[in-house]
């Protein structure tokens, strides 16, 4: 234990330090201990004791509660929504009554009634030099003893090991993943490869084709390939990439870029639902001012522009899926997309 | 039951039995069908289109025009339909109290007679969506459909769990707690400001029925894990635990590490 | 053994325990260094407890949910409880999170005693950093410490992360493909990388079980290891102590580990746990039955991550992807490189370059300050942040930047919540960015050095008591209550370092490094009000005219 009134002026250092023109004052040290009621009058020591055992049965009813409503209110398959949240609230505010009970009955037989008066320690410095000056010496023996100063040739080689060592680490890393093809670049848009039969637009999530006269001016159908949901394996990747959003639009209000005239169809267009920013779906469609937005960082597309970027960090237009009719009045992609959708990736340009 | 049979000995007593009971819900179910019929194909009578035709010279046409044509502060009614109307009118939003981004619900400005008086005279002035079957608003559907084709058309709007959220420029997508499910139904049919239309090509009345369903059973049940802070998401929650988990912890430690008296 | 003290015998049963198990283990020494241990006790010292203890309950609750979680992504139809998702076809991930939360007793509340505890663990780590930075806590020797502390605050992070994703729901799902398109950003390796962590294509069937992985057994192995070297390292430097009278360097003024500050922080546990329980009772946290089962088409407005990641998001939404209208100048962020390759600036640059330089200089702090000071000397006493007023600013500067990030990740809300544009709100949070941590400095300096001339106005005159007395000629004057000693004391036991100009190196040499030294010495101390001096109160209290009614008894009126 140190001596509660150490006020011995700071170590100097190379810091300038202020207020020494006019001298430093002295330190008073700890201030005198302040008796609490619980020191001088017994009543008050009873009464807190009574406190601290009245928070320790609050602790134990809480306890107790806890397990009858554990065992009481049983959950199944067919348990209510009210059950559920009753036991839930049941279990959580008695667990917060047995916890909270011990908690504040220990601190406050803390506060109230073990001593309470401040005590100094020394500090000791964390190393000392006799300490340093010992572990030096040893180190230098050390060194000495391996001869690894004397025998570059084992050092350089032993270096060469150790840094070669942790590729097979890497190595076995290997098998996480594919290596990046060219799958990010189709999706189940583009026509069969066999027949040439193109791929119909259908409902999502239900999976019916959507005819050309379906679309009203005004609405938004939220599309998925045919042919989607029969996908036994990698369901969802497919999705990922293949999710479209169709519009109908008044086709004045349309500005067609040269090259793209036969991909709607009456005023009706379809464009990926991938953000080109970071991939979320921009599925939010305001029919009155054509404006596309994204709810994750509110890119916003111009329907009217071809998705071209009006707000928000996405940079790059979403890409427009080509359509047109089929022989039955059903809408079919013409092709696949004719760039990546969704984010951009280093490799994007890649042909 | 007994001491009734025992009188009716008459062997024609069944037959005229089975004629009378045939009868009555022949009579019945005529009534009734015609009933329905009233309310499906907007039937709407002539006086109610000629009182809303005074009524939407007084109080709409300065915008929409004398005759629904539109003008430049007003869109054309026109084949908008019953549906619209009645939407707009009976969630407040029309008359609009004045211009901003969207108009915004507030306390309706007529009554039901007066509503429909007008939507009877919005249908009159071309066809367009009527007002929705009572048997699509029963909240009888297909609850797990319905939230399913929320989640698709619906939640990038009005949220998972239809609190609502933020479009472009001012406007926003309302929260859907407690909109009776006319409405909601009338929304997805005429696509009001600028909510897209869903109509019946698009998703069939029966999904429309479910997507209702969905929203009545997650508004009757509430939130099994307690105060649901709004439903919107971690940013309530994160809040939350700054400003009331945090706060809480704060003032513990403050008394923890104060001097008892 | 023979030996010449006679052999000690316990005189109670748990002596002969507690003896037993010494003989075998040399226990006693520890309790001797331990027992009555020193620990300076305030408020704000309980941060980094309330996130040990968090971490304490998350291993608890995390521990009884992965008897319960399954984190396969195979798919399986949902037959549970909750009504509205009976019938969808859903990962394994997701039905079993829906069954721990609907089925499994008590499983609710763990899970949300689980989540919230998650919030309030990174809160309470960013609380306790605040406060040891703007204290002065990291200075030396705890420079590694701090540190240690950063790697634990962004293990934390992680550490939420992955955790948040586990359930494989709408949101977290939409979440892990905003961290895909970030990873694909990067510049050669992005795909590569995104390939390999999901095991393919996005979504894949792999993430979850690998992410299941890394947060039951890599990170919290890493950040318990972490915790471990991080109160060795607390207890070999012993805590800091605030300036006071009796506190210096070279001692540690508090309360005995035994009996009273183990009661109050073994107490202080059970506090933290009953006020998260009674939070996870009370309060829906990551409602996952309203988002769905994770699919790439649909998404909920209002995502976000939680909160902790929120400032990343809010970089990116902050970031325009172009600037300049549709027919006129564009200006993309996104270029092609190379002939060939795409670099796609509108999301790398918000995901590295913000969170780099918040954590830079959160790292290199300790010793940008020591640099500036050549300050060799070891300090445990705090600095009031107000007597270091140059630190304080660029704290809240960086606090500020953090907070407009922050802030931007729930534009969407703010918009809609307080019935304006969210363009707007993007627009003046894009001006905030820049500006904001500008201001805050600026703000903050001035009132820091407000408040030091306020205390020795204190410490000179004494406390204002509101008592106004009119002297006979005639003059009124408010009577100041002259402070104790001990109260002085507080106020005027400072160190406010000046200026330190370039000095020769041992060349006798000013090198261009130190001339900037020198300069940054300037910039950091050339505002100072320096602490009272006994020469100053003698001063103050000899042409003191109202001396005289000051020390005067408050009688006669």
């Amino acid at each position: 234990m140190g001596n509660p009134s150490d006020g011995a002026p700071q170590q100097g250092g190379t810091v300038a330090t202020a207020g020494q023109a006019g001298g430093r004052f002295e330190d008073p040290g700890i201030p005198p201990h302040r008796p609490r009621l619980a020191d001088t009058d017994p009543k008050a020591a009873k009464r807190a004791e009574r406190q601290v055992t009245a928070l320790f049965v609050i602790s134990v009813i809480g306890t107790v509660v806890f397990l009858i409503s554990y065992f009481a209110i049983d959950l199944g398959n067919d348990s209510s929504i009210d059950t559920i949240r009753t036991q839930n609230i049941l279990l959580g505010l008695s667990t917060a009554f047995a916890m909270l009970g011990i908690g504040t009955g220990i601190v406050h037989w803390a506060k109230a009634l073990m001593p309470d008066h401040e005590v100094s320690e020394a500090r000791h410095a964390v190393r000392t030099e006799e300490d340093r000056a010992a572990a030096v010496r040893i180190v230098d023996d050390i060194i000495e003893e391996t001869g690894i100063k004397r025998r570059p040739l084992i050092r350089n080689t032993l270096i060469g090991a150790l840094a070669l060592a942790p590729l097979p680490a890497l190595a076995v890393f290997g098998d996480l993943g594919p290596n990046a093809n060219d799958k990010l670049r189709h999706t189940m848009w583009a026509p069969n490869a066999q027949t040439g039969k193109k791929v119909r637009l259908t409902r999502d999530p239900d999976g019916t084709p959507i005819r050309a006269s379906d679309v009203t001016i005004g609405s938004a159908f939220h599309v998925i390939p045919e042919g989607l949901n029969d996908l036994k394996e990698g369901k969802l990747n497919e999705k990922a990439k293949a999710v479209v959003l169709l519009m109908r639009l008044n086709p004045e209000d349309l500005n067609i870029s040269p090259g793209r005239e036969s991909w709607s169809y009456n005023g009706i267009v379809a464009y990926s639902k991938i953000c080109t920013h970071v991939g979320c779906p921009v599925a939010l469609y305001e029919q009155q001012t054509h404006h596309l937005l994204c709810p994750c960082h509110q890119s916003t597309f111009d329907l009217t522009h071809e998705c071209q970027v009006i707000f928000g960090p996405a940079s790059r237009p979403l890409p427009q899926l080509p359509i047109e009719v089929d022989s039955d009045g059903y809408l079919v992609a013409t092709s696949d997309f004719h760039e990546p959708v969704g984010p951009s990736y280093w490799e994007r340009e890649y042909s | 039951m007994k001491a009734l049979s025992q009188k009716r000995r008459h062997p024609l007593a069944v037959v005229a039995l089975l004629v009378m009971g045939l009868l009555l819900t022949g009579v019945l179910y005529s009534v009734a069908s015609t009933a329905n019929q009233a309310k499906a194909d907007s039937g709407f009578t002539a006086s109610d289109v000629s009182s809303g035709q005074k009524l939407f010279v007084a109080n709409c046409a300065t915008c929409h025009g004398m005759n629904g044509q539109g003008s430049a502060s007003g869109p054309s009614l026109v084949g908008v339909g019953a549906a619209a109307a009645d939407f707009q009118v009976s969630t407040g939003r029309m008359p609009m109290q004045m211009s901003g981004p969207q108009a915004q619900r507030k306390p309706a400005q007529f009554n039901a007679d007066q509503t429909r008086q007008l939507a009877a005279f919005v249908a009159s002035l071309g066809a367009g969506p009527t007002l929705p079957d009572e048997s699509m608003l029963d909240g009888k559907g297909d609850a797990t459909h319905g939230g399913e084709l929320f989640r698709v058309n619906c939640a990038m709007c009005h949220n998972a769990a239809a609190a609502g959220g933020a479009l472009t420029r001012g406007k926003f997508a309302p929260s859907l707690d407690g909109v009776p499910a006319q409405n909601i139904y009338e929304a997805m049919v005429t696509g009001p400001q600028n909510m897209p239309v869903f109509s019946d090509a698009n998703i069939s009345p029966e999904g429309k029925r479910d997507i209702i369903t969905f929203l009545q059973t997650i508004q009757k049940q509430g939130s099994p894990g307690g105060a649901d802070l709004g439903s919107l998401g971690p940013v309530s929650e994160g809040l939350f635990i700054w400003v009331a988990g945090l706060g809480v912890i704060i003032a513990f430690t403050i008394w923890l590490t104060s001097r008892s008296s | 053994m023979s030996n010449a003290s006679p052999t000690y015998q316990p005189p109670t049963k748990v002596g002969r325990i507690a003896d037993f198990v010494d003989q075998r283990t040399g226990l006693s020494s520890v309790t001797r260094e331990f027992g009555r241990k020193i620990f300076p006790d305030h408020w704000s010292f309980m941060f980094g407890e309330v996130a040990l203890y968090c971490f304490i309950i998350l291993l608890l609750s995390g521990t009884f949910l992965t008897f319960f979680f399954n984190p396969s992504m195979a798919e399986t139809t949902y037959s549970g409880a909750y009504v509205p998702l009976r019938g969808m076809d859903m990962s394994v991930a997701y039905q079993s999170s829906l069954h721990i939360s609907f089925e499994v007793r008590g499983g609710l509340f763990m899970r949300q005693l689980h989540h919230w505890a998650a919030l309030l663990f990174v809160a309470a780590m960013s609380v306790h950093m605040l406060r040891v930075f703007f204290t002065g806590a990291f200075r030396k020797p705890r420079e590694i410490n701090w540190v240690i502390g950063g790697v634990l605050l962004i293990l934390g992070m992680a550490e939420g992360f992955t955790g948040y994703s586990l359930p494989d729901d709408l949101l977290s799902g939409n979440g892990l493909r905003i961290i895909d398109g970030v990873i694909k950003s990067i510049p050669v390796i992005g795909t590569w990388i995104s390939f390999f962590l999901f095991g393919g294509e996005f979504p894949g069937n792999a993430i979850i079980g690998r992410l299941y992985v890394l947060h039951i057994l890599l990170i919290p192995a890493m950040i318990l290891g972490l915790v471990a070297l991080h109160l060795i390292f607390v207890v070999v430097h012993k805590h800091t102590q605030y300036p006071g009278p009796g506190r210096n360097d070279r001692n540690v003024v508090g309360y005995p580990l035994g009996p009273v500050y183990a009661a109050k922080a073994g107490g202080f546990f059970f506090i933290v746990f009953g006020v998260l329980a009674a939070i996870a009772a009370g309060f829906t946290i990551n409602p996952i039955w309203n988002y769905g089962p994770y699919d790439p088409s649909p998404v909920s407005a209002g995502t976000q991550p939680d909160w902790y990641i929120g400032w990343v998001d809010g970089a990116l939404r902050l970031m325009p992807g172009v600037l300049g209208a549709v027919g006129g100048y564009r200006q993309h962020f996104e270029f092609v490189v190379f002939g060939q390759q795409t670099l796609t600036l509108n999301v790398l640059l918000p995901a590295l370059v913000p969170a780099g330089i918040v954590f830079t200089v959160l790292f290199i702090y300790p010793w940008i300050e020591r640099w500036i000071t050549k300050d060799e000397r070891e300090h445990h006493v705090l600095d009031r942040p107000r007597n270091a007023p140059t630190r304080t600013a660029i704290g809240m500067a960086g606090f500020t930047f953090y907070c407009v990030m922050w802030a931007a990740a729930s534009s969407d809300l703010i918009a809609t919540h307080f019935h304006v544009a969210l363009n707007d709100v993007t627009y003046w949070l894009r001006a905030l960015f820049f500006v904001g941590p500008i201001i805050a400095f600026v703000v903050t300096k001035r009132i820091a050095l407000g408040l030091q001339r306020k205390d020795r106005e204190i410490a000179l005159h004494g406390r204002e008591t509101g008592r106004i007395v009119r002297l006979p000629h005639g003059e009124f004057i408010e009577v100041h209550a002259p402070l104790d000693a001990y109260k002085r004391y507080r106020l005027i036991s400072f160190d406010s370092p000046e200026v330190l100009p370039a000095q020769p190196n041992a060349k006798g040499v000013v090198d261009r490094r130190e001339r900037r030294r020198a300069k940054f010495s300037q910039w950091f101390f050339e505002d100072r009000v320096a602490p009272v001096t006994p020469a100053e109160l003698e001063a103050a209290h000899a042409h003191g005219h109202h001396e005289a009614i000051e020390s005067a008894p408050t009688s006669g009126h």
